[in-house]
């Protein structure tokens, strides 16, 4: 558990905007992690995607390292900002957007 | 699985009592929910912080027996 949680540490640090999803933004496997990818697609931002169906660790683990029970999870700098549904509704008013600027991270090459 | 609208309902409301829900089967196999939850108890709360308040109502059913519910959360104006 203390290896997974480095992991994860590991991973939400040195990746400015990172979504932990079921299957990949090309193929997503669940409409939540679809919604979610479309979402930072549409805000033009440059992510890496973590597939959770490839490491049963992360996937469990994510869930307790957030203490959010569902995925696709989304972390911005090191800050974790919610799941598919939350950024929705950021994205909505406009709030999702002015995070990413505001933390200045790089647009979608 | 699945879990009636009603008993969603129910333990949103057991836990935060002044909640105003709203529940639509998006489609009909007892698994694919949207709710809208509306409480004073919101206030003042980041989206985060409101979400948890009604996944911690469902006690952990979120993410497990119930797979599918789209979630939003407001205070009443």
């Amino acid at each position: 558990m203390a290896d997974t949680n480095e992991r994860i540490s590991k991973i939400v640090n040195e990746n400015d905007v990172v979504l932990f999803m079921k299957g990949t933004p090309l193929f997503p496997q669940c409409g939540f992690s679809n919604r979610a990818t479309a979402i930072l697609d549409h805000c033009n931002v440059a992510f890496e995607s973590f597939d959770v169906l490839q490491d049963m660790e992360i996937r469990q683990g994510i869930k307790e390292f957030s203490d959010w029970p569902t995925i696709p999870q989304l972390y911005v700098k090191g800050e974790f900002v919610g799941g598919s549904d939350i950024m929705m509704e950021m994205y909505e008013a406009g709030e999702l957007q002015q995070l990413l600027a505001e933390k200045g991270v790089a647009a979608a090459s | 699985m699945a879990m009636h609208a009603a008993e969603i309902e129910a333990l949103i409301k057991a836990a935060i009592p002044d909640a105003e829900v709203e529940i639509v089967a998006l489609v009909d196999d007892g698994d694919h929910y949207r709710a809208t939850v509306t409480s004073a108890s919101f206030a003042g709360k980041p989206r985060v912080a409101q979400h948890k308040l009604v996944y911690e109502a469902l006690g952990g059913r979120m993410g497990g027996e119930l797979h599918a519910l789209q979630l939003s959360t407001a205070v009443p104006n």
